[in-house]
């Protein structure tokens, strides 16, 4: 069996930055494994570690930059990663979902795996698409937003939990070859061991170009501009009471006995 | 015509809220482009759904009888065979986690351009649509120069219509490919029940991400006590199991009504926000001027919370823990 999983590297922010054009200037910008994707790589090492004869791939659109990100995941425990990246990406001013998710219908193509498990949405740019539109790209059943997997290869289906809004999770069967996008507390990331980090130094991660995937320039084309990015007006009016941590500690008391929540 | 569908969302046996605010954003986006608004109602009492959804602003109602529970295999087939018999504009669904199973798979289907969580838009000259990255700390706007587009727009970010309708009320007969259908929903399961209700509680002492490890926990639980208040928490608090389910303030966990709750190293994602904003009154805690936090909050104290969370339990008798 195979698992493919998607790793995004994302973008932190610091709490203070500047906008430069179209995005934030990259000396405000810190970059991790999406966290969504940290919990997707878990499920799939765990997978593998309950059963033989199951490899995991990663798979990153990204530059050269994001091969730490792949390092961590496959000191993780993922068997071998796969990064796509050339001149024309590197051009391109914007992924949009349907774009991603060509890319990787391209390497699900080449790799042909059983599974596929993306994280929910990237910390970045929350978009929540990409897994679901390469279920549609690729003919793979889905299920989005998966807080617990219970897999039964033998049979042909994953029996998941689909955390719905307001305390509800929904109880679905899905048939297998599916895409499942995984929601964070599905499980408890493992942290990288150092014997893990130093594998991962000689585990495979291979580059592949747009033309690699048999693709052009063209499946980068589309009718999504970003045009513009800005620090949004601050709604706040809240009272900020400043100085030590005594002082505002002493106004915020004062204002509890005041409101009736603490006596006295 | 420039005409605008939107899909609205039902859960066992009841129209979600996201369902009426789909009404006010697709009219907003229908005034805009020109053109009617279109709903489409697919599984549950269907007919029923209609009539309550009726309300001013709609054109037109799509009926779509299709089981009792959502199924993204029979939504997919519907939206999209509903949205070839009308040939609309721009094709809105809730971001919700039913719309997030969907949406994607029908904009692929029908290659439609697709953008996620909006939280505006205009249409003046071609279609711009505003949406949040990093965290939200950013706004971002783009550009769709295409003849038709799918969005999903952001919940509880458009009020909910009200007022009586005159919309006409159709069944659409969706042909549904039963081989097509490959999952099947077997059922609900609540979670999250405990010992403590955080929804009755009248103050709560919330920690977020900033507490940074479990063995911080008691600082807040500390504070709690002092208080005699309840203590509730975010999102990534739960995921760590560092607090049980039934203490998650948000959109996947508890909604909230106190009279007081103090937010402690919580950022403010939406999904938190979701949970909470119906709170009397705010206090955040928070070392990050810049945190959606503070766009609520009614007080705040900018600091590092291990400083200000001791001083506050000595205020009120307690004793901080030692970390």
């Amino acid at each position: 069996m195979k698992i493919l999983v998607t790793v995004k590297e994302v973008a932190e922010v610091e709490d203070e930055f500047d906008i430069d054009g179209l995005d934030i200037d990259s000396r405000y910008l810190d970059y991790d494994l999406n966290e969504w994707d940290d919990y997707a790589i878990e499920a799939a090492v765990q997978i593998s570690e309950s059963a033989d004869d199951v490899e995991v791939v990663t798979a990153t659109i990204g530059p050269e930059r994001s091969e730490e990100t792949i390092r961590m995941a496959l000191a993780k425990g993922a068997d071998r990663a796969l990064r796509v990246w050339d001149d024309d990406l590197e051009a391109a001013e914007y992924l949009d979902v349907n774009t991603k998710a060509d890319l990787l219908a391209a390497v699900v193509e080449e790799e042909d795996p059983d599974l596929v498990l993306t994280g929910v949405q990237s910390a970045d740019d929350s978009y929540g698409g990409t897994g679901v539109a390469l279920a549609e790209r690729i003919g793979f059943e889905w299920a989005a937003v998966v807080n617990n997997l219970d897999l039964d290869a033998d049979a042909g289906v994953a029996s998941v939990r689909r955390e719905l809004e307001g305390g509800v999770e929904e109880l679905t069967d899905v048939e297998l070859p599916a895409v499942l996008t995984i929601q964070t507390g599905i499980n408890e990331p493992r942290y990288a061991s150092l014997r893990g980090i130093r594998q991962a130094q000689r585990k495979p991660l291979d580059v592949q170009s747009l033309g690699d995937l048999g693709l052009d320039a063209s499946a980068l084309e589309t009718p999504i501009e970003r045009t513009s990015m800005y620090e949004p007006e601050s709604e706040s009016d809240a009272t900020i009471w400043e100085g030590s941590a005594e002082d505002t500690a002493g106004e915020l008391a004062a204002f509890l006995r005041e409101k009736g929540v603490v006596e006295g | 015509m420039s005409d605008v569908l939107a899909i609205t969302e039902s859960r066992r046996g009841a129209l979600r809220d996201v369902s009426y605010e789909m009404i006010t954003a697709g009219r907003e986006l229908a005034d805009e482009l020109g053109g009617e608004l279109h709903l489409a109602v697919i599984n549950g009492d269907v007919d029923a759904f209609a009539e309550d959804l009726n309300r001013t602003g709609v054109d037109a109602i799509h009926t779509v009888d299709a089981g009792e529970e959502f199924n993204h295999d029979v939504y997919t087939q519907a939206i999209t065979q509903l949205y070839e018999h009308l040939s609309p504009t721009a094709l809105l669904m809730p971001n919700s986690v039913n719309g997030l199973d969907y949406a994607p798979a029908v904009a692929g289907g029908l290659d439609l351009p697709l953008v996620t969580d909006v939280v505006g838009f205009d249409a003046d000259g071609g279609l711009e649509v505003t949406r949040e990255q990093y965290g939200g700390k950013v706004e971002t706007t783009y550009a769709i120069d295409h003849d038709a587009y799918a969005l999903t727009v952001r919940p509880a970010e458009w009020p909910q219509a009200g007022g009586d309708g005159d919309a006409a009320i159709e069944a659409f007969d969706a042909d549904i490919d039963e081989d097509a259908v490959r999952s099947t929903v077997n059922g609900f399961e609540e979670v999250g029940a405990g010992d403590v209700d955080i929804s009755e509680a009248d103050v709560l002492v919330s920690v977020g991400r900033g507490i940074e490890e479990e063995e911080n926990i008691p600082l807040v639980q500390a504070l709690a006590d002092a208080l005699g208040a309840t203590l509730s928490s975010s999102r990534p608090i739960v995921d760590n199991g560092w607090l049980p389910k039934n203490r998650q303030v948000g959109q996947s966990g508890k909604v909230v009504t106190p009279d007081v709750y103090i937010a402690i190293g919580i950022s403010g994602a939406v999904q938190h926000v979701a949970g909470m904003k119906g709170a009397d009154t705010i206090i955040a805690i928070n070392t990050d001027p810049n945190a959606p936090i503070y766009d609520l909050a009614d007080y705040g104290i900018v600091d590092d919370l291990f400083e200000v969370v001791p001083e506050l339990i000595e205020e009120f008798g307690g004793e901080a823990p030692e970390l």
